[in-house]
């Protein structure tokens, strides 16, 4: 036979799409010929694949062998598809009798060692989508791959170990450890839960509005704002939000998962992030480092990073404008879509975002303000460059005061993470009981229409919200966001649905800090 | 003589061998002009092959084939038109083939004949 098949993953972002391999031999001196767009690491996988093969006992053919990657139009980059190409390419000689229908990823190492590559999950995802089930990964890449429910995984470290199972009569599996085999696990995935196992609530002084508040995030999945004077504990309490969150579900935690394992290097993950992600960029990020984007292919930003978990920006009205900005869409819509010329990538952001601000640029507009010294103009140009179409959507927006001494001598016996996280589940479980016909899981992702008829309240209970409505304080955006806010309390407090009070305390945590910000 | 020259040579007899072996009619052996050789020139059922031999004597540096740059190829191609012009041969179609010869001390000769590798 002097054709050969076998199948790889293209990733275009998280979408992967299905690659035939045709490998055939031909007449003519020796050569190699690799069609359909490979980008720069994929043409090298020619020189990979010719000293791997050597170096497996399994030399290719000496003859002309002409590679296609099916939908040729499709560019494809990275260097996954090196072990499909070697497969279909010794099916073409003859050497080896490959079954169909298997799909191969993994990298050439000279020496014929399978190398873990990025982005196996959601390679692997797609795989299973697409009805082929039957995947080969490199053992690096075994325990990230069988985290995917329905897929047949087969892991082989070496070469030669693939040839040998296709009926190759003479590869050489080379005895003893490989090189690479001790890069099998890397702390990254315990440092995105740390701050979940570590800081714990109780550290926090005082501050019972803004406890309060952080409850309400976590309970409803609600969008924080902390304002304040320097050393009041704002940093502290966004950090100590994702401690509250309960567990991802199987669903969730995969789509966390597969936009984390884009980022890995060569080492595969080994369990799904179970934990909401936790991500806390500098303010001096770009808009690409907090969307996503790059040269190439888009990459995924903060934004995505934090995808079912938490993002907090500490000193907010310090970030780019613009970049800040770019969030407004994944707020609403809960994913970015990035188009660059190498094509278009779709990414999940459906994160929860936490603020956290000072009052002016000296910080000590608080209060009395007695201490400030920023002239108004600079207090009202600090807080200009969170817009307001941007804080129009954050549902919880608080001022978190100075500690002074009284609270310090209080400050023992204060509720513990674990205390809070439980009111937090028991309110999670009343919203997905209610929100289940909806497919949604919180109050957060509640529709307008759905507040407004299925979920209407009665008259007399949103009153004093209408009358902000009618009075042009609320738009009508806002009075959504304050109803989502209203049943959040509600839930956290074990009720079928919002008292009047439950309404009031909305409205005041919405605009708890625009004495502050105004 | 060094050995590989030495080698080249003990190929060059084996190629004129194999190609008589095919019933092709060996014209000239080292045939030399300005512009370079022409390892071995036949008569293949009245087309003029140039052909370029490559001897090795081990696969450590891979296959023989291999070590030909078909970039290369281009020159035997003049050289033919040349060796025709000389030879009165203007007439006949050309063509240039790769004869690869692997001949591993204590193995039998192994030969891989590649046709018409300039298009």
């Amino acid at each position: 036979m002097s054709l050969g098949r076998s199948a790889g993953v293209s990733l275009v972002g998280l979408n992967g799409h299905m690659i035939d391999v045709e490998a055939d031999i031909g007449g003519g001196l020796p050569s190699f010929l690799l069609l359909g767009l490979p980008d720069a690491s994929l043409i090298e996988a020619r020189d990979r694949i010719r000293s791997a093969t050597r170096n497996a006992g399994v030399p290719l053919s000496p003859r002309r062998i002409t590679v296609n990657l099916i939908p040729a139009s499709l560019p494809k980059r990275g260097s996954s598809f090196d072990l499909a190409i070697v497969v279909a390419a010794a099916a073409a000689s003859g050497a080896i009798d490959n079954p169909p229908g298997v799909v191969y990823i993994a990298e050439l190492g000279l020496d014929g060692s399978l190398r873990p590559v990025p982005g196996v999950l959601p390679a692997v995802m797609a795989a299973v989508r697409a009805g082929r089930p039957e995947i080969v990964v490199a053992s690096g890449n075994e325990a990230e791959a069988r985290l995917v429910p329905g897929a047949h995984i087969t892991a082989y470290r070496h070469l030669a170990e693939v040839m040998a199972a296709y009926g190759a009569a003479e590869a050489i599996v080379p005895a003893g450890p490989l090189a690479h085999a001790r890069t099998r696990r890397a702390p990254a995935v315990q440092k995105a839960t740390a701050p979940n196992e570590d800081p714990d609530l109780s550290e926090v002084i005082g501050q019972p509005l803004a406890r309060f508040a952080v409850e309400v995030a976590a309970a409803g999945g609600h969008h924080l704002l902390l304002v304040g004077p320097p050393g009041a504990g704002k940093t502290m309490l966004a950090e100590r939000l994702p401690g509250l969150l309960p567990d991802l579900d199987d669903a969730e935690a995969m789509e966390a998962t597969a936009i984390h394992s884009l980022q890995r290097g060569t080492t595969g993950l080994d369990r799904l992030l179970r934990r909401p992600p936790y991500e806390s960029p500098h303010h001096s990020a770009s808009m690409v480092a907090l969307i996503g984007g790059g040269a190439g292919l888009p990459r995924p930003g903060a934004a995505s990073r934090a995808h079912r978990g938490v993002l907090f920006l500490d000193e907010a009205p310090e970030f780019n404008t613009q970049a800040l900005d770019g969030l407004r869409q994944p707020l609403e819509s809960g994913e970015i879509t990035l188009h660059r010329s190498a094509g278009t990538a779709t990414y999940p952001a459906r994160f929860q975002l936490v603020l956290a601000a000072n009052p002016c640029p000296c910080g000590l507009s608080t209060g009395k303000a007695i201490d400030c010294r920023c002239t108004p103009m600079q207090r009202r140009r600090y807080f200009d460059r969170l817009s307001g179409p941007f804080l129009d959507r954050i549902d919880l927006q608080i001022e978190v005061p100075r500690v002074n001494a009284t609270h310090l001598g209080a400050g023992r016996g204060e509720e513990t993470t674990a205390t809070v996280a439980r009111r937090v589940a028991e309110a999670r479980r009343a919203q997905r009981a209610r929100l289940q016909p909806l497919a949604i899981t919180r109050n957060a992702d509640l529709p307008g229409t759905i507040l407004r008829h299925d979920l209407a309240l009665p008259a007399r209970t949103t009153a004093t919200a209408d009358r902000q409505l009618e009075r042009g304080l609320l738009s009508v955006r806002g009075l959504h966001r304050v109803l989502r806010l209203a049943w959040t309390i509600s839930d956290l407090a074990g009720q079928e649905c919002p008292q009047p009070a439950d309404i009031d305390v909305a409205l005041q945590l919405r605009h708890h800090a625009q004495g502050a910000i105004a | 003589m060094n050995h590989n020259q030495e080698l080249g040579q003990r190929g060059e007899t084996l190629a004129a061998e194999y190609l008589a072996r095919r019933g092709m009619l060996v014209l000239a052996r080292n045939w030399r002009c300005k512009t370079g050789e022409i390892d071995i020139v036949a008569d293949d059922a009245g087309t003029i092959v140039a052909v370029e031999v490559k001897t090795r004597s081990g696969l450590g540096f891979g296959y023989p084939a291999e070590a030909v740059d078909p970039r290369k190829l281009l020159r035997p191609n003049r050289l033919a038109s040349a060796w025709c012009r000389e030879n009165q041969a203007n007439h006949r179609t050309r063509r240039v083939d790769v004869l690869s010869i692997l001949a591993v001390p204590g193995r039998e000769t192994e030969f891989d004949y590649f046709q018409a590798v300039v298009p």
